[in-house]
């Protein structure tokens, strides 16, 4: 094993040897940067190929696919299948609905709104949940003592249900918080809705953290240079946090979108007509016995990205904290242990 | 024992609280709209709205119409729109299917999922444990929106293994329940049975080092009494509090998802149903008769934990 001088190169650079090592989560980092390539290229399919926007509906449009002509929507009202190149790109998965809108388009500009929500939504969590956990872990007492219980409150709810009712009863009239509107059919009332209740599992791991890093003689040190609450908990508590925040990030987008899935299934997230993957999943599921492959598809794209991102989590867990997985390691005996990682 | 069961009976009654609180804030304080009107429907005739703002007092303060409000829940006044019968009996004729499907659900993951965990870490490092394991990781990131038209569309509509949608009740048909129910069963388990055989595996693989095993070792147990006696018997405390949380969670959570793509008609379906007509009555009811069982499984639980391991009520009470 080569022999690498820790002293010479920073933890971060030694993290990401660790996890570029990684060859499974680098491959799933690969594979979530393809998703959202491919969401992203939303308007260049739909402008170049498919021609059609997500919400364009083409019941009585006919495709001319050689010499035959097929109707995107028979008589019967059921949709056309995936055509894949045949029509040029047009109807490339088929039609959604009765309502003959381009599946492969809403599919990417559905993703758009999924990762979207997702990845928003997980920067509100972390966000407040940094602050929460800060200012409880540091200044405890009564602070913590509100903190904590209201945390605890969250945490014991059911959170599918609650989202559910928020996000039915937001829907219906939108939110209202002082100059702040939002309409019923915004994008922002799930991400409100699930950065709310996702809070507390990053909050209360958070406060702990800080707990244990008050105590810590660096923290002492600076107390005695005279910084301030503010500098100690976001000059020197916070870096050190850093890590623990990086890899509850990667996890709460996947979770995040779990939940924005279920929510636009059932219509109490993302309401029509933006599609998310979640919304689509359920006007699919119409048609299982018929085209499948509108349920399986946004289901398949689900399962990639949030399996990607919890592996690459994990990974990011092994690089930034490799005593974590030493340790685990150590007890089963599967991977021979790295002892660069723990000199350095 | 029993201060540790009144303390903790306290702390459920002020979560209690705070949910109905939050029921509350949810539906008549936070949305922007009229809640007379939201709550008496889309089609509402101006009468009918009228009569809900006075029934409710929407004109009183606060904490009056708070008060109103958990009154006219727990007398089965909340009506749903068409046709107008009240929420809980709908509530009442769902919960023996959610309870089916959720009760079976658990039996299941319990069962394969202490079982796969029991081989995994008898086996650590070998071939079957990777196996179990990759079947772990599979299980834990398939989503139910993915399982669950998978399963309908190749075993029940392709293969016709298995009966289409519906729920038949146990004391009509018991084999039609049983047959009904065995995909929902699997959906609702299949994560769980993944994450319960990680925890096992690893708690026993935690356990494994302790001293009082070596010590059973050492005075010559057979190996497979020192793993079921001493290793499992120990591994299985923490998965008591977490099978209380995770029974809870599916019962208000996974089991809404999945009594919508099997056609269970148990309350899971009825509020997604109610979600897709914008109807609060119904969502109302079920969030607070849901909150509520979670809230109560959840005390149940940790009173059962503290009961099984003494360190937990001590540790409680020493607070």
């Amino acid at each position: 094993m080569e022999r690498v001088s820790g002293d010479e190169r920073g933890p971060w650079r030694l993290a990401l040897r660790r996890f570029l090592r990684n060859r499974v989560a680098v491959a799933f980092l690969v594979l979530f940067f393809l998703i959202v390539l491919f969401v992203l290229a939303a308007p260049l399919w739909a402008n170049h190929v498919a021609h059609t926007g997500p919400n364009e509906t083409h019941t009585l449009q006919k495709l001319h696919v050689g010499g035959e002509t097929r109707e995107v929507v028979s008589p019967a009202g059921l949709p056309i299948g995936p055509q894949w190149f045949e029509a040029g790109g047009k109807f490339f998965l088929g039609a959604d609905s009765r309502l003959g809108r381009d599946e492969m388009v809403r599919l990417m500009y559905g993703g758009r709104t999924s990762l979207f929500i997702g990845i928003v939504s997980a920067l509100i969590t972390t966000l407040a949940a940094i602050v929460l956990g800060l200012l409880a872990g540091y200044y405890r007492g009564w602070v913590d003592a509100v903190i904590a219980r209201v945390l605890d409150v969250l945490w014991s709810l059911p959170v599918l249900l609650f989202g559910i009712a928020l996000g039915v009863a937001l829907a219906i009239g939108g939110l209202k918080i002082g100059p702040l509107e939002i309409s019923g059919g915004s994008v922002w009332i799930p991400i409100f809705v699930i950065s709310l209740f996702t809070v507390p599992y990053m909050a209360r791991p958070l406060r702990g953290e800080v707990m244990a890093l008050s105590e810590k003689e660096f923290v002492e040190a600076a107390v005695a240079q005279g910084a301030g609450p503010l500098r100690l908990m976001f000059g020197e508590i916070l870096p050190n946090l850093a890590s623990t925040i990086i890899v509850f990030f990667a996890l709460n987008i996947a979770n995040n979108m779990l939940f924005e899935a279920a929510l636009s299934f059932l219509g109490a997230g993302v309401q029509p007509p933006n599609s998310s993957w979640g919304s689509m999943i359920s006007t699919g599921e119409e048609l299982l016995t018929t085209q499948p492959l509108l349920a399986i598809i946004p289901g398949a794209m689900i399962l990639l990205t949030v399996l990607s991102l919890n592996i690459v989590g994990d990974g990011l867990r092994d690089a930034l904290d490799p005593r974590s997985k030493v340790e685990l390691e150590a007890h089963t005996g599967m991977v021979e242990l790295e002892p660069e990682g723990v000199s350095a | 024992m029993a201060r540790f069961i009144v303390r903790r009976l306290a702390g459920m009654a002020i979560v209690l609280f705070a949910v109905s609180v939050i029921v509350f804030l949810v539906f008549n304080v936070i949305p922007n709209y009229n809640p007379a009107e939201a709550l008496a429907g889309k089609n509402a005739t101006p009468t009918l709205v009228k009569n809900t703002e006075e029934e409710w007092g929407f004109d009183k303060s606060l904490p009056t119409q708070y008060v109103t409000m958990m009154k006219k829940v727990f007398n089965g006044e909340l009506t749903q729109y068409s046709p107008r019968i009240p929420v809980d009996e709908r509530i009442a004729e769902g919960i023996p299917a959610t309870l089916s499907l959720s009760i079976g659900a658990a039996v299941i993951w319990l069962f394969f999922g202490l079982l796969l965990g029991y081989i995994g870490a008898v086996r650590a490092g070998g071939a079957l444990d990777k196996f179990i394991t990759g079947f772990a990781v599979a299980g834990i990131s398939i989503p139910v929106f993915l399982l669950a038209p998978v399963l309908i569309y190749f075993l029940t509509y392709k293969l016709e293994i298995f009966p289409s949608s519906g729920y038949v009740g146990l004391t009509e048909e018991p084999w039609e329940w049983f047959t009904h129910l065995i995909l929902p069963w699997f959906t609702v388990a299949i994560l769980s049975i993944g994450f319960y055989s990680r925890v096992l595996r690893s708690n026993m693989l935690d356990v494994m080092n302790e001293d009082y095993v070596r010590t059973a070792r050492a005075k010559g147990l057979s190996e497979r009494k020192v793993m079921t006696r001493h290793v499992l018997r120990n591994s299985l405390i923490p998965i008591v509090t977490l099978f209380g949380l995770d029974f809870g969670a599916t019962v208000a959570g996974t089991a809404i998802l999945t009594e919508s793509f099997f056609n269970v008609e148990g309350v899971g379906l009825y509020a997604a149903e109610s979600i897709g007509k914008l109807e609060l009555p119904p969502i109302m009811g079920v969030t607070l008769y849901g909150a509520f069982f979670v809230v109560l499984v959840n005390a149940l639980v940790d009173i059962a934990y503290a009961y099984l391991d003494p360190r937990v009520r001590l540790g409680a009470s020493a607070q």
